[in-house]
């Protein structure tokens, strides 16, 4: 039995959303993986160390850099999950504009009440989206948008069972 | 016509005098990727993915506009080629913004199909993230500069079978870009007859006919093949 988790930075929850549509093959997996740490279940802090972890989103904040690199410490074996994690995607359509345009587009221009970026409790934007292999080594990229839970269930059952993938033979960009 | 006989990855082959590299591996089903080639334009050598290795050469050869001489010794797929290959296609991803997953052309792009073919699945370059320009001021097309590779088939294809020459190429390096009449609006283009054969041949989302969802974009550049091979038989 290994452990598993999946993480959730800047993307849609498309990807996450691909795990669940694995259906009943979830208990397939969960067979030989247990799930200690993800957006669908309840632990809060990231565990000593995990033996493989699923990345969705691409890096775009202060708190996605932070969280990636910790992920990355106390991951064995972690795997870039859809395009947002791999290209930076439709999350990095922002990097060809300055951050201060960004938030005056979406906080101003096309606020209907109190106008105005938040000052609070919401972690500043880094100037360009990038993807996660950009910040931290990573050990496999798996593109799609999302990737298909077919595809996820094969990379889960190689990894699971220790066996060398190739992505680039079963995904595609898009 | 004279026949010559060449090597390709090992294989004794002979062919017509004045063919290509690409031509000659096509016709014997050697495969060789290409993007900015099309059956029936002007090869121009722009996209370098069809480069081959020639035995007793230096360098890199493109396989579309090198012609095959007596007594050559091609290699087609290399370690070194395929370094090159995947490098170029990781060049062509970061330096437009290429969007798959929003993209009118998703699913039936060359550039997404290359990069599944050269096992391009990430690039280890940064995004450059440019600032391109869009023209939708056509009635019935769209142009995305963000999706466009410089492949220049629309030029080709406007000049050498509509004969209408609307589109082409301004600036230079990374400024390059197509461009209508002199820079102009598309809508307001004097020389466009609007016959549709750019968006056809584009190989990405660069061109698109407006109003279609991404399951409908799907283009058939055939036809340029088609009418290139009747105009010359004059049939």
């Amino acid at each position: 039995m290994i452990t598993m988790a999946t993480v959730w930075l800047d993307g849609c929850s498309g990807c996450h959303m691909s795990i669940l549509d694995m259906d009943e093959y979830l208990i397939e997996i969960f067979k030989r993986a247990t799930l200690v740490y993800s957006p669908l279940v309840d632990h809060k802090d990231f565990p000593e160390m995990v033996d493989l972890t699923l990345v969705e989103g691409a890096v775009s904040s202060t708190d996605d850099l932070a969280k990636i690199k910790k992920v990355r410490q106390h991951t064995k074996t972690l795997v870039a999950l859809g395009d947002c994690a791999v290209t930076g995607n439709v999350p990095g359509m922002r990097s060809m504009f300055p951050v201060s345009a960004v938030m005056e587009r979406a906080y101003v221009e096309n606020a209907d009440i109190n106008p105005g970026a938040p000052t609070q409790k919401i972690p500043p934007l880094i100037a360009r989206v990038r993807p996660v292999h950009q910040i931290v080594p990573v050990d496999l990229v798996v593109p799609g948008c999302p990737p298909s839970a077919k595809t996820i269930a094969y990379v889960l059952d190689r990894l699971i069972a220790g066996e060398p993938v190739d992505s680039a033979e079963i995904a595609r960009f898009g | 016509m004279s026949v010559k006989t060449l090597k390709m990855d090992g294989k004794d082959l002979s062919a017509r005098e004045g063919d290509t590299i690409l031509q000659v591996a096509e016709e014997n089903n050697i495969y060789i990727p290409t993007l900015c080639h099309l059956d029936g334009l002007a090869d121009v050598g722009a996209c370098r993915l069809c480069v081959v290795e020639i035995k007793g050469r230096r360098g890199f050869q493109p396989a579309c506009s090198t012609v095959i001489e007596e007594g050559m010794e091609v290699v087609t797929n290399s370690e070194t080629l395929q370094k090159y290959r995947r490098l170029i296609l990781e060049l062509l991803f970061v330096e437009g913004n290429h969007v798959c997953a929003v993209c009118v052309s998703n699913r039936h792009c060359d550039l997404q199909d290359l990069a599944v073919k050269v096992g391009m699945n990430y690039t280890r370059l940064a995004y450059r993230a440019p600032v391109r320009d869009m023209d939708l001021s056509h009635e019935r097309f769209g142009f995305d500069g963000n999706r466009c590779v410089l492949c220049t088939r629309c030029v080709r294809v406007c000049d050498e079978i509509e004969g209408a020459h609307t589109w082409d190429v301004r600036g230079r390096g990374i400024e390059a870009s197509v461009i209508t009449d002199l820079d102009q609006p598309w809508g307001e283009s004097l020389t466009c007859t609007s016959c549709g054969k750019c968006v056809q041949v584009c190989p990405t989302g660069a061109l698109f006919q407006k109003g279609k969802s991404a399951a409908e974009m799907v283009k058939q550049a055939t036809f340029v093949t088609y009418l290139k091979s009747m105009r010359e038989s004059k049939k």
